[in-house]
């Protein structure tokens, strides 16, 4: 019991780091995508060109992504980053306190959030196809005010 | 009395057994270990294949080898 409030206490702890890590309030005006992602994850792989051509492509239009890295290993990450190079936002989160807060369910994990701030939709894993639709969703965001 | 006290025993050690399964489980974002190819139950590709044609003809179920892809059950 002491345990698990010792853990308790240091989650919550952890909990309030949460925004440091990331600041949405900041980002507020904007469309954000927040992605979960690991090196371990194989759809992950797939996401980052299509993230990457969406940064470029819809950046200017107010879109802002946000990579969340939830490797414990560090160098695992960099490892990853090396070989699919990000062009755009990567936030290192090794204790798991942001997947945890925004209700994770499986890797990879995108959250897309609209001007006001507020969560639109919850994408689970990754494929190739996805891609389509979270483009057209995105830009239907964009363009709603 | 000395009934009473074992009770109170009993559920204090009940109550301590429950606070330590709190928590556990293992999140979707902490699967980094068992996502490694060591921890596959057959590191053998070709052996792993030919299991998964039986289960798929038989059983109709595939995947599920590895937890790679997170185990949402959507990759």
């Amino acid at each position: 019991m002491l345990l698990s409030l010792l853990l308790l206490a240091s989650r919550s702890a952890l909990a309030a780091n949460g925004g440091q890590l990331l600041d949405l309030a900041a980002l507020k005006g904007q469309v954000v995508y927040v992605d979960f992602w690991a090196s371990w994850c194989a759809p992950c792989r797939e996401s980052f060109p299509w993230m990457n051509r969406m940064q470029d492509e819809l950046g200017r239009d107010g879109l802002v992504i946000i990579a969340v890295n939830v490797d414990h290993d560090h160098s695992d990450a960099e490892h990853f980053l090396r070989e699919h190079p990000a062009r755009f936002r990567v936030v290192f989160d090794p204790d798991g306190v942001l997947p945890g807060q925004f209700g994770v369910r499986g890797m990879p994990t995108s959250f897309l959030i609209d001007r006001d701030g507020r969560v639109q939709s919850r994408h689970a894993g990754f494929r190739l196809t996805d891609r389509d639709p979270l483009t057209q969703q995105i830009r239907v965001l964009l363009h709603a005010h | 009395m000395r009934i009473r006290t074992v009770n109170c025993i009993a559920i204090l050690l009940g109550v301590l057994v429950i606070g330590g399964c709190s928590t556990l489980g293992v999140k979707p974002w902490q699967r980094e270990i068992l996502a490694r190819p060591q921890m596959a139950l057959n590191a053998e590709p070709i052996d792993a294949a030919i299991d998964d044609h039986i289960y798929f003809s038989k059983e109709a179920a595939s995947g599920g080898r590895s937890f790679g892809g997170g185990g949402c059950g959507c990759n």
